[in-house]
């Protein structure tokens, strides 16, 4: 491994696997320290580019994102370390593609699992090439002052209470990264703080080894005094053991080995790191110490006693004049994020979206207020999800089947008709399901399929001023309107359209009172004076029924039956049962490999 | 989540299938696993084996040194066999001052055999140690200095040429042989991410090689590459360890959640209790009780981390409350909540499930007269102690709350006090 420095104050990262938070804290953390530039180059998400959009500070920056190793350190060469928040199953892999990179000097693994045969392979091109890996299953670690990797030392309280924004003397290597932010604490407490700490991870083979770094913080001036907390399991510990018989460490060295608790328990056991397990006697906490102690290294009686021994070998040292007083610094204040400042009351903010239909946010989805379960239990219809989305409450069930009847009326009327041809001619344009879904609805409007809201508008309008269908029907051709809902191009009186036949059926059997339909018929009584082909349409059948529907059932008032006349609740029904069919005939063609139509020159009159 | 020996059977059985498919040997062992469950006549369809040939019987249970025991039976016949097994099966053994019933046999033919063979690869960080020697068996250690050893970097592939010192001195018509399997044997043990594995003895049948005696341990993380190549296999706990239906209630709720949820009893009489946050931490709360004298107070071995849900810790710590609340004596206890100051862990968060279980068990608390001591830092740590503060004063529980200005493991020493004091 590389002795010395691994990170500065211009230190650039690149972050593997997109984490908005970890990145953000990281961005703290150079703001709190007064960097120029942001510790995160770049981004790798795979698959995805652009950029994310962070904080530095007040500032929002934009942080490239790439979507390969290779497409990032070639666009920023100058960053050398390389942060991997990919899971388990497939951070070896981007490791290794990182170590190849000429320009990545340090990998650091966040991940905990990764197989042991894959960090094998890890170390070892590591070390041919003279790179560093830290962990994996570790939170990083950090320089003050300088560097900081991901999550590491946690919240920015944290970081301003540890001190960590500035260097002090002590360099700090532990296996666990819990642990290394309460020894930051400790450390800040008792010392002028830490120059650089690191997590190796609780790996059997960590990328590096608390040794390597205790030799590495041997080579770095500004560190006075190395603390290292090692763990029971694996034979690190005499790897520095025998660093320091062997004279190799000159700066006084303070540990302790943690699992002196393993005797306690009957039989071999595994405590959370992977390499925390009980083996044989060289691998206990007790043996490590006694080792360390040997060696020459200041271990104290038990962890509790691990804080004074910092503190005396750190005084020791002031004592010496070996320690040059840390110029103490302000840190600048780090605006609070909204959704922190929010939630702890201090600020509100207005909500730019308001729903009142259905809410996700629970443990299963509500439909006004209704549960996806009972929804499901209780057997609705999709003519009661309609109600429900649409009209905010269960109406009852022959409302319902109404709603499912005009749908199924509608829902396709033959290739010919506007709708279905355009979704047709998109369709065999090799276009997509949406497209040519959309490019059928499109037609929908007040030629085609949209006269239903309008039917029910004016006969509500008339039937409610009590103006007879005569006066009516001339009042709308004095205006110029065609009274919608009336008149069929190929439906006449002796030849009725079965479907509102259908639809009247029902509505007489079912619906308590049928006024605006009566109303409806009065009319086209009135209009089949005039000519064969002016019957009630489907549009106009569904239109007044719907009235019917909203009075008669009880479950509306007046205003809110206006409300949904006036919004166009009606031609909903319309364009929901024609999407059925539309999406039919796409599928239809495509299944067909209809080709590219195009109309003939025959059907056109070129004229001027 | 770790290193995890597997069972004899297991070895072979990976051993036999996939030396198969990646050397070409075919070994010619068979063995049979029995257990309480095992149904000899439909074993014996199986495996027609068991009623042609003489037996070798012996536990399967991750403990060696089982021919020193008494524990191996030679050359039985099938109905011996049987015999052997039910006079021994639930019985308990003591191993290595571990005590436990014997519920797992392996049950292999009978090869009577001059040579003994002893091979061990050991996956070591910058590479694998290989280790053979012709005078292996059961006095292999004392013969330690006849084992010949090479060390393969990770960076090297393997060779012929790596296993050609350990069996330079071997005659000249099974050298060949045996360096192949030996060869044959690394590469299942790459490919199937060994961390160990070790033959004492193997030996060559009719010129084969033929392992007699093996064992071997798995990298489990490696589990999600290896999920058909290992096939149906069991990851023991370790001989002795038996769980308690509370420790087995919390080890199933430990596999099916991605958090890590541990529990062990240590002293059910014990009188301090801990539920620590944090792999690291959770090691050195025990240890401190224990390197302050009080180890044999020390009830249990706790530890929650990976950011559990609410409802996980509430099922967790309703356990932890059972146990450290069970037959209260009179005498005080002490409960240690404990923790370091987290990086990113949701204090306040995983708190609530914690104090749900405390409400919910007040009156055994206090039946069982337990002060408890919580220690905790990290995001959003104010709400979370100020919480467990509220709920002392609702509860009328004794409850102290410190934090990161406090040291770790000052509450160890607070909990010592408090039980030790008198009244």
């Amino acid at each position: 491994m590389a002795t010395g420095q691994i990170f500065s104050r211009n230190t650039q990262a690149l972050f593997y696997n997109y984490k908005q938070l970890p990145i953000q804290r990281m961005l703290d953390f150079d703001f709190l320290c007064g960097r120029e530039t942001p510790s995160v180059a770049g981004i790798i998400n795979p698959g995805s580019e652009g950029f994310q959009k962070l904080f530095f500070g007040q500032e929002e920056i934009a942080i490239p994102v790439h979507s390969s190793i290779e497409a990032a350190c070639s666009a920023h060469p100058t960053a050398d370390v390389f942060i991997n928040f990919a899971s388990f199953r497939s951070a070896a892999a981007s490791s290794m593609a990182a170590l190849k990179q000429p320009t990545i000097r340090v990998v650091a693994i966040i991940a905990e699992g990764v197989p042991e045969s894959d960090t094998k392979l890890l170390i070892a091109y590591a070390r041919t090439n003279n790179k560093v890996v830290l962990g994996p299953a570790t939170v990083g670690g950090i320089q003050a002052g300088a560097f900081k990797i991901g999550d590491t030392a946690g919240t920015i309280d944290n970081i301003i209470h540890c001190k960590l924004y500035r260097p002090g003397s002590v360099g700090f290597v532990s296996k666990s990264g819990g642990m290394s932010n309460e020894l930051y604490n400790t450390i800040a407490r008792v010392t002028d703080g830490i120059y650089e700490g690191i997590a190796i991870g609780g790996d059997v083979f960590p990328g590096s080894t608390l040794s390597d770094h205790v030799i590495r913080f041997n080579n770095i001036p500004q560190v006075k005094m190395i603390v290292v907390l090692g763990e029971l399991g694996g034979r690190d510990e005499y790897s520095l053991v025998e660093a320091l018989k062997e004279v190799k460490i000159h700066k006084p060295v303070v540990a302790w080995v943690s699992g002196t608790c393993a005797r306690l328990f009957k039989s071999e056991v595994q405590f959370g790191h992977a390499g925390a397990k009980s083996g044989g006697e060289l691998e206990s906490a007790q043996a490590k110490n006694q080792a360390l102690l040997e060696a020459g290294a200041v271990v104290p009686t038990s962890y509790e006693a691990f804080e004074t021994a910092i503190k005396e070998t750190f005084e020791k040292l002031v004592e010496e004049g070996k320690i040059t007083p840390v110029s103490e610094v302000e840190p600048p204040e780090i605006p609070e994020d909204l959704s922190f400042a929010i939630k702890s009351g201090k600020v509100r903010a207005p909500t730019h979206i308001i729903s009142t239909i259905s809410d996700d946010r629970g443990d299963e989805p509500c439909y006004a207020g209704v549960p996806m379960s009972t929804i499901i239990e209780r057997g609705f219809s999709v003519g009661d999800v309609i109600s429900l989305l649409w009209f905010k409450r269960s109406l009852p069930r022959y409302c319902t089947q109404f709603i499912e009847i005009c749908i199924m009326l509608c829902a396709d009327h033959g290739p010919c008709v506007s709708g279905a041809h355009n979704t047709i001619v998109t369709a065999r344009a090799g276009k997509d399901l949406v497209s040519s879904l959309v490019s059928g609805l499109l037609t929908i409007g007040p030629r085609f399929g949209g006269a239903i809201d309008d039917a029910a508008r004016y006969f509500k309008d008339a039937h409610d001023r009590g103006l007879t269908p005569y006066e009516f029907v001339e009042g709308m051709k004095k205006q110029g309107i065609r009274v919608p809902g009336i008149g069929h191009r190929i439906k006449s009186r002796d030849n009725r359209d079965k479907r509102v036949q259908l639809l009247q059926q029902y509505a007489h059997n079912h619906f308590p009172s049928v006024k605006y339909m009566d109303y409806a018929v009065q009319v086209e009584n009135y209009t089949l004076s005039k000519a064969n082909n002016l019957v009630l349409n489907v549009d106009g059948a569904i239109g007044s029924l719907f009235l019917d529907l909203l009075s008669g059932s009880g479950m509306f008032t007046k205003q809110e039956i206006d409300e949904i006349v006036e919004i166009g609740y009606l031609n909903g029904l319309f364009v929901l049962a024609r999407s059925i069919g539309l999406i039919g005939h796409t599928f239809d063609q495509k299944r067909l490999k209809q080709p590219l139509y195009r109309h003939p020159w025959e059907d056109v009159l070129y004229t001027k | 989540m770790a290193r995890k020996k597997i069972r004899e059977y297991d070895s072979k059985r990976l051993l036999k299938e996939h030396l198969k498919r990646l050397a070409g040997i075919e070994l010619q062992i068979c063995s049979a696993q029995v257990t309480e469950a095992t149904d000899f006549t439909e074993l014996t369809d199986k495996e027609s084996w068991l009623s042609s040939s003489k037996l070798v019987v012996k536990p399967d249970m991750l403990f060696g040194k089982r021919g020193k025991s008494g524990l191996v039976a030679l050359n039985l016949d099938l109905a011996a066999v049987a015999q052997f097994v039910k006079g021994r099966l639930g019985v308990e053994v003591e191993m290595g001052g571990c005590k436990a019933p014997i519920t797992t046999f392996i049950v292999e033919p009978f090869v009577p055999h001059e040579q003994e063979y002893y091979l061990s690869i050991v996956s070591d960080r910058l590479g694998c140690t290989l280790s053979f020697s012709e005078c292996g068996g059961i006095e292999i250690e004392e013969n330690w200095d006849k084992v010949k050893t090479v060390f393969l970097p990770t960076e090297k592939s393997m060779t012929y040429e790596v296993c050609a010192p350990l069996i330079a001195t071997l005659p000249l018509e099974v050298r060949g042989k045996i360096g192949n399997f030996i060869k044959g044997v690394f590469d299942v043990f790459q490919d199937l991410d060994f961390s160990f594995l070790e033959m004492n003895p193997f030996t060559l049948v009719n010129g084969e090689p033929y392992p007699l005696d093996m064992r071997g341990e798995l990298d489990d993380t490696a589990a999600f590459k290896n999920f058909k190549k290992w096939g149906s296999l069991e990851f023991p706990l370790p001989f002795g360890r038996v769980l308690s239906p509370t420790e087995s209630f919390i080890h199933s709720l430990d596999e099916k959640t991605s958090a890590s949820l541990k529990f062990t009893v240590l002293n059910s009489k014990g009188r301090i209790w801990t539920m620590v946050a944090g792999g690291g931490a959770s090691v050195i709360y025990a240890d401190t009780v224990g390197d302050l004298g009080y180890a044999s107070e020390l009830g249990n071995y706790a530890e929650y981390s990976g950011a559990p849900k609410e409802d996980e810790v509430l099922q967790y710590a309703r356990v932890v409350l059972d146990c450290a609340t069970a037959d209260p004596d009179g005498r005080k206890r002490a409960l240690l909540i404990g923790g370091g100051i987290a990086n990113f862990t949701d204090v306040a968060a995983t708190f609530n499930g914690i104090i749900r279980a405390l409400r919910e068990k007040e009156s055994k608390l206090k039946a069982a007269r337990m002060h408890i001591y919580v220690r905790r830092g990290g995001p959003n740590y104010q709400t979370g102690l100020a919480k467990m503060r509220a709920l002392g004063d609702e509860l009328g529980v004794p409850l102290e709350v410190y934090g990161p200005e406090a040291t770790m493991t000052g509450i160890c020493k607070s909990a010592i006090d408090c039980i030790m004091s008198a009244a």
